[in-house]
């Protein structure tokens, strides 16, 4: 028995999740620039269905080759994070059961059925489908990646938010109870809208980058001038949307994730009227109320608050950590007692006293083994520095699209009645271009957030990270992560290459 | 069923037979998903990936493996 008894290596549970996040991050290259591109090559070729201007069907190719190499580059990338599942991660892997199952496997038959069926027509069926038939393949091309998207981070919330689920301590597994409490809990929804429309705001700053070197070396100015004005409305409507739906997905976390958000404003003590800091030591009045509650007398509870508990608004008591650690600790405790009892054929009467204090517990199960309260707080500079980073960003993007749509319609014309697109200075196209890695940054900033804001959580409250780990060698761990980092830089170097390159050589002209 | 030129299966089987045969970039991006296809399936899964509660569990025994391994935890 004793040879069973874990003892993790210290270092192995970091190196899984370094390793996690490279990939993770390395997959979330390629995702937004696939559901961004969709959305303008769509738009190009609807605008083509409807003129049939073989301008606009070479326009709508053009995007479509770009967006072929940046998907065939990303293809199976987000494998690999199913196999350090297995691997690195069969505790949390276990315990998740048929939950993770069903999300993926769904995810998993869409994104080959749909996906690999309408790219096959919208690259190869130009001149073998109609052009109704050609269209609607292009739109559920997209739709097939934002369909899978939708189950990826449906697992994704359930981590932040597990619901629909009830734990069965024979298995030891989460099984679920309600697949419509888990597909669309308000958690997942947030999560895809901002995530979704987040996406958007890569693939136009992308597209108008494309647009603004071709502006800047003269050529292909048509495509380039059609091309951003497309690109602009897509980024501008996506930036005032991710706005909108961050701001949902705020209240959501205030609700079900507190201590993320008072990482994020590195609010050690909350209260009503709380400010929101633009950087330390400049705050918004109200506005951290208003952001997670919508009124700017709201009570947001702060770090040291969620530490030692707080009442709510609506006079309820939430628990101290250290009460919820008890807690945690007697539904591990009568989790132990009910196996042995099952085991030794014990009453029923034993068992059943064992289940209930299981399930009273269950939902402070992680905690029963956090040694220390101070344990369960996220990393508040990272919180804290990637909210802004994402949020300033998504700033400046609304900024900058704005700036995009009213050069090109010389709209206020007083401001811009001499202002030219195509024959602006070189360094406004330089800015265009140089958003493209910032707009990776914000987005990446944003996962950042979410998954450092849950620390040390692999599901929320129910499993920590050290726990969730498997017994592996951290070298081997190690080993595979700089295998992974010199793999995925390659990658990521020949896709660039390649994406230059049809850049440089620009769309192919029907005449 | 005869594949005839109007039949469907064959305009299915012409949409990609055709669509292979003019690709341009397309080669170049088909051989990278096959390299990497290759590399994560029989490299990085068969070396580096194995299951871990497979190999050490017995079939049938993965509960009561993950109840020892989570309910035992030692830090």
């Amino acid at each position: 028995m004793n040879d069973l008894l874990l003892n993790i290596d210290a270092g192995s549970v970091n190196w899984a999740r370094a390793q996690f996040a490279l990939t993770a991050i390395y997959h979330w290259l390629f995702v937004p620039l696939t559901l961004g591109l969709a959305v303008i090559m769509g738009i190009c070729e609807t605008i083509w269905y409807r003129k049939r201007d073989t301008f606009w069907r070479d326009t709508a190719q053009f995007w479509q080759r770009l967006f072929g190499i940046n998907f065939a580059m990303g293809v199976a990338t987000g494998i690999i994070l199913e196999f350090e599942f297995g691997t690195n991660w069969s505790n949390y892997s276990w315990f998740v059961g048929d939950i993770f199952g069903a999300p993926l496997a769904i995810e998993g038959v869409v994104a080959f059925f749909m996906e690999s069926t309408f790219v096959a027509v919208m690259f190869f069926g130009w001149k073998k489908v109609s052009p109704g038939f050609h269209l609607a393949s292009t739109w559920l091309t997209g739709l097939g990646a934002t369909i899978s998207a939708w189950w990826i981070l449906v697992a994704n919330s359930w981590m932040q938010h597990p619901v629909g689920c009830e734990f069965n301590p024979d298995t030891m597994r989460n099984e679920m109870v309600s697949f419509a409490d888990v597909a669309l809990s308000p958690f997942a929804v947030d999560k895809f809208c901002h995530t979704v429309i987040s996406a958007w705001i890569i693939g136009a700053v992308f597209a108008a980058a494309v647009c603004c070197w071709y502006l800047m070396k003269q050529r292909e100015t048509r495509l380039a001038k059609e091309s951003i004005k497309i690109a602009a409305w897509v980024g501008l409507i996506a930036s005032l949307g991710a706005a909108g739906t961050g701001h949902k997905s705020a209240q959501t976390i205030s609700e079900v994730q507190p201590m993320k958000l008072a990482a994020m404003e590195a609010l050690y003590d909350g209260g009503t009227e709380q400010g929101l800091a633009i950087v330390p030591g400049v705050k918004v009045p109200y506005a951290l109320s208003i952001m997670a509650t919508n009124d700017p007398q709201g009570y947001v509870p702060g770090i040291n608050d969620i530490l030692n508990g707080y009442t709510r608004p609506d006079g309820t008591q939430e628990l101290s950590v250290d009460e919820k650690i008890a807690r945690g600790q007697q539904a591990i405790t009568a989790l132990a007692a009910y196996r042995t009892a099952k085991k030794n054929g014990y009453a029923k009467a034993v068992t059943d006293h064992e289940l209930s204090v299981i399930k009273e517990n269950m939902p402070y199960f992680g905690y029963g083994y956090v040694k220390d309260k101070n344990d369960v707080v996220p990393p508040v500079w990272v919180n804290f520095w990637a909210f802004r980073i994402m949020v300033g960003m998504g700033c400046l993007f609304i900024l900058f699209f704005a700036l995009i749509l009213a050069g090109v319609y010389q709209f206020p014309k007083a401001l811009f009645q001499k202002y030219d697109i195509a024959a602006l200075p070189h360094w406004h196209y330089w800015i265009a271009i140089l958003l493209v890695p910032l707009s990776y940054i914000a987005s990446e900033s944003g996962w950042l957030v979410a998954e450092f804001g849950r620390q040390p959580w692999t599901i929320q409250d129910m499993l920590p990270t050290w726990v969730g780990v498997s017994d592996v060698d951290s070298f081997s761990v190690a080993l595979t992560f700089f295998l992974f980092l010199l793999l995925f830089t390659l990658m990521l170097a020949v896709e660039i290459n390649i994406m230059l390159k049809q850049i440089k050589k620009g769309p192919k002209y029907s005449n | 069923m005869a594949m005839t030129k109007n039949s469907f299966l064959y305009k299915v089987y012409d949409l990609y037979a055709d669509g292979f045969r003019h690709m341009t970039v397309g080669r170049t991006l088909w051989t990278i998903i096959v390299i990497k296809l290759v590399v994560i399936f029989a490299i990085l899964k068969v070396f580096f990936f194995p299951d871990f509660i497979r190999q050490h569990a017995d079939k049938g025994q993965e509960a009561e493996f993950v109840a020892t391994q989570t309910l035992n935890f030692k830090e």
